[in-house]
């Protein structure tokens, strides 16, 4: 590099430089390299934890650059509880898809959440199971076709799907609680300001903090990544929509997006 | 030699505290100790209950289907264990809230009216340390001194407690202690509560 | 430090905190309510923490993270607790976790009862999750051997980096004993700074990944094969049992753990006094079991009674052990029931008279 001149771009520290077994257009790898860059610009990757869940980022272990943890499906709160009561000074956060959080884990996330675990959760939404094959999700879209819905998800059969973020807002338990999405680049850019955030309440110790993320599946929704990013935008972003929906300081009831 | 008992009444009478301060009492003399609540079947029937086992050797099984002493603090209680006493054992009965005669006549039975002294005493709450007293005075199980220290360090936060309730204690003692000495000169009683292992 | 009068599942907490032990999550169950609720108010006192888990399934994955997170750490749970544990324990042995677990065994199956069993034993010995791993397996006889045994499970599970069960039926839990906390107490072993735990990755060490996954078949064969040598090492060198009675002649050997063998010995001891010789042998380490001392002791008996708060689970064990030499009698009580000395005493002349009849297929 020429003297005097500053790199504005460069690979994070905190994630490590190998080749990820994620699907060509899958989000994931953006949300993760969002989480690096946090935990870089906050200088906290030494003192890091991750807890993995099980599910499509089930060996995101080997891709941060940063001590890990393998959950059982949907544990990872209480993983990242037992790490954090362990050892307070560390920052631990969890990674984890639909079926994992909002399916299996439910009771997990709820009682991590309501208890105030300084701890914060990447909740990475994609309506779909992906890592068994696309099977349906709580948060799979009405009328959505998956493996398990072949007709596409009946409401009247299964119910409407589950928006975590406005569950886990309506807790009393002070928290950081927002969502966003990573379809387009403008919102990639906020959805990394609610993830620095998120972190940023817990490394100032002072409140549980989770970001769910709409993310693409391309794959297991048999679209080309450009139309799983439009279908994103027309189908979920009506459903989830994005926005801060609580705050330690902003009041312990924010139903909808302030 | 082994000391074992069952001590049980209706909840609330004490028979649990009875049972660990005699517990207490032993280990202090340095003997073995077991105590051993009301759990397991036996807890039907409406009584608390524990059973308490003092050794000089340790403990075997806490659990003791024939004690060798029995503490009656109400009717349920009595009807429940009087058989399951060992003969030549002893029955210690309340007779305050039991209004029946011990059936049983291979054994020593001892009478205090608990409930009757602690009133007399203006105590009404000291009924447990009357039947306390009068349970050590009938069996001897273990030292009476043991057992005043122990009302004294639970009272020590309490200084007035400590006097009524020594004194509901001394109570119970005598009253049984008169009738183990009446029974002491009646040919063919049996002796205190010690069978030899 | 003086004894002191303590029921069971307060012993086994301050025993816990004596051995360095400053975390506790749990999930209220009957009977073993009051280890979580002495150490929600001991915990405190000497800087520890105690969290109230939403669930069994919540509290054994919170001491994988604090366990993976390099601190002493121990849950108390009672059977159907301990069942919704077992995906977890499964996980802890897989990623090879040292946590300590006190079940405070009920009568089952299913809701069962809230009265003594000890019909866990399979659970315990034999697995009781998925894939193939041991856990070693602890059962006091008395409140002091809780305590002792509760700190003897911290030193084995960090030297092996495995789960440690500390198996006790209700009476061990409930009753009072006297029990005296050792202050010169040292460590069962040398136990190496846990390097491997997730605390933060600085670069002077390799990163550390807590896990149990590796989809590679050969890898995973390779991982099993060196839980299985060290679960090796573990039967080769942590046999724990005693005998009563073992040095004389007897007919019959009894073998019977925790409170059960205290109610044999009481038995033996009436049998002694009428002329019938019968003997004890008390597994301690229920894994390992101590098939060699059950062995050669049952060498010496004309037959072999397994007494258990069960319908029998440990008896095949004893099966394993004798190997068909002697006739293998069984009282089981279940549903809560306890066994009384008489009852064991009756029994053991029921085998030397030939009304007892042998079980040949536990």
């Amino acid at each position: 590099m020429p003297s005097g001149t500053q790199p504005v771009f460069s690979y994070p520290e905190a994630l490590r430089d190998v080749t990820t077994h994620y699907c060509p257009g899958c989000t994931h790898g953006v949300i993760h390299r969002m989480v690096a860059e946090v935990l870089d610009e906050l200088g906290v990757r030494q003192r890091t934890v991750g807890v993995s869940p099980v599910g499509c980022a089930v060996l995101s272990y080997n891709y941060f650059a940063a001590d890990m943890q393998e959950a059982s499906h949907g544990r990872a709160p209480a993983v990242a509880t037992g790490i954090k009561r362990a050892r307070p000074d560390l920052v631990v956060f969890t990674y984890q898809g639909d079926g994992d959080l909002a399916s299996i884990g439910m009771s997990e996330i709820m009682h991590c959440a309501n208890r105030g675990e300084k701890i914060t959760v990447v909740f990475v939404n994609n309506a779909i199971y992906g890592m068994t094959g696309g099977q349906m999700a709580p948060t799979t879209m009405p009328g959505q076709i998956t493996t398990t819905s072949p007709l596409g998800r009946d409401v009247s059969l299964v119910g409407e799907p589950i928006r975590m973020a406005e569950i886990l807002s309506t807790l009393h338990t002070p928290g950081f609680v927002a969502r966003g999405a990573v379809h387009r680049p403008l919102e990639s850019v906020k959805t990394k300001d609610l993830l620095r955030r998120a972190f940023t309440y817990q490394v100032e110790g002072r409140c549980f903090s989770l970001v769910e993320i709409l993310s693409t599946c391309p794959t297991n929704w048999g679209l080309p990544p450009h139309e799983a990013c439009e279908w994103v935008e027309k189908t979920m972003v009506p459903y989830y929509p994005l926005g801060v929906f609580k705050t330690p300081d902003g009041g312990d009831r924010a139903p909808r997006p302030l | 030699m082994q000391h074992d008992m069952i001590i049980a009444g209706f909840g609330g009478q004490g028979a649990l505290l009875i049972g660990k301060m005699l517990a207490y009492a032993g280990m202090h003399q340095g003997k073995e100790v077991s105590w051993l609540p009301s759990y397991g079947p036996e807890m039907r029937g409406g009584t608390a209950n524990c059973t308490v086992v003092i050794s000089d050797k340790p403990v075997g099984s806490p659990v003791i289907k024939s004690p060798r002493a029995l503490l009656a603090l109400n009717l349920p209680s009595l009807d429940k264990f009087e058989d399951s006493v060992r003969p030549g054992g002893v029955i210690l009965v309340n007779t305050s809230l039991v209004n029946r005669p011990v059936r049983r006549t291979d054994l020593r039975v001892v009478s205090v009216a608990a409930n009757d002294i602690a009133n007399s005493l203006g105590n009404p709450r000291g009924a447990n340390m009357v039947a306390l007293g009068a349970f050590v005075g009938a069996t001897g199980v273990v030292d009476l001194r043991e057992v005043e220290a122990l009302v004294r360090d639970t009272f020590a936060r309490k200084p007035a407690l400590v006097e009524v309730n020594l004194k509901a204690l001394h109570a119970g003692f005598e009253a049984a202690g008169e009738q183990v000495k009446e029974a002491a000169v009646t040919p063919g009683s049996a002796g205190p509560n010690t069978a030899a292992e | 430090m003086a004894k002191k009068l303590m029921k069971g599942c307060e012993a086994i907490g301050e025993a816990a905190i004596r051995a360095g032990c400053k975390l506790f999550f749990g999930y209220p169950i009957t009977p073993q309510n009051e280890i979580p609720e002495y150490l929600s108010h001991r915990l405190p006192q000497v800087g520890g923490t105690f969290v109230q888990a939403e669930s069994e399934v919540g509290a054994s994955n919170m001491i994988y993270g604090a366990a993976g997170a390099g601190e002493r750490v121990f849950t108390s749970s009672s059977s159907p607790g301990i069942s919704l544990m077992q995906e977890a324990v499964s996980y802890l042995a897989g990623a090879e976790l040292p946590v300590v677990i006190v079940n405070i065994m009920r009568a089952g199956p299913g809701l069962g009862g809230i009265l003594p069993s000890q019909a866990d034993y399979f659970q315990a010995t034999k697995g009781g999750g998925h894939g193939d791993f041991n856990t070693l397996v602890l059962a006091p006889w008395s409140v002091q051997e809780a305590a002792d045994l509760v700190a003897d499970a911290f030193d084995l599970a960090d030297y092996y980096r495995n789960p440690v069960y500390v198996l006790g039926d209700g009476l061990i839990g409930q009753m009072m004993e006297p029990v005296e906390f050792r202050e010169d107490r040292k460590p069962l072993k040398d136990l190496a700074a846990k390097t491997w735990a997730s605390t933060g990755w600085k670069g002077d060490r390799p990163r550390a990944v807590i896990n149990s996954l590796y989809l590679d078949a050969d890898t995973l064969e390779q991982h099993n094969r060196d839980l299985q040598a060290k679960y090796a090492t573990i039967r080769r060198d942590e046999v724990r049992w005693q005998g009563y009675g073992l040095d004389g002649d007897y007919d019959v050997l009894i073998v019977a753990y925790g409170t059960v063998a205290r109610v044999c010995l009481t038995a033996m001891e009436e049998l002694r006094e009428q002329g019938i010789k019968a003997a004890i042998l008390r597994p301690i380490s229920l894994y390992p079991f101590p098939y060699d001392a059950v062995r050669q002791a049952s060498a010496r008996a004309r037959a072999v009674l397994v007494v258990e708060l069960s319908a029998g689970q440990m008896i095949q064990d004893v099966q394993l052990a004798v190997a068909e030499t002697r006739p293998i009698h069984f009282h089981g009580r279940t549903g809560g029931n306890l066994v009384s000395p008489d009852e064991a005493a009756a029994k053991v002349r029921e085998v030397l008279d030939g009304r007892s009849q042998e079980v040949r297929n536990a």
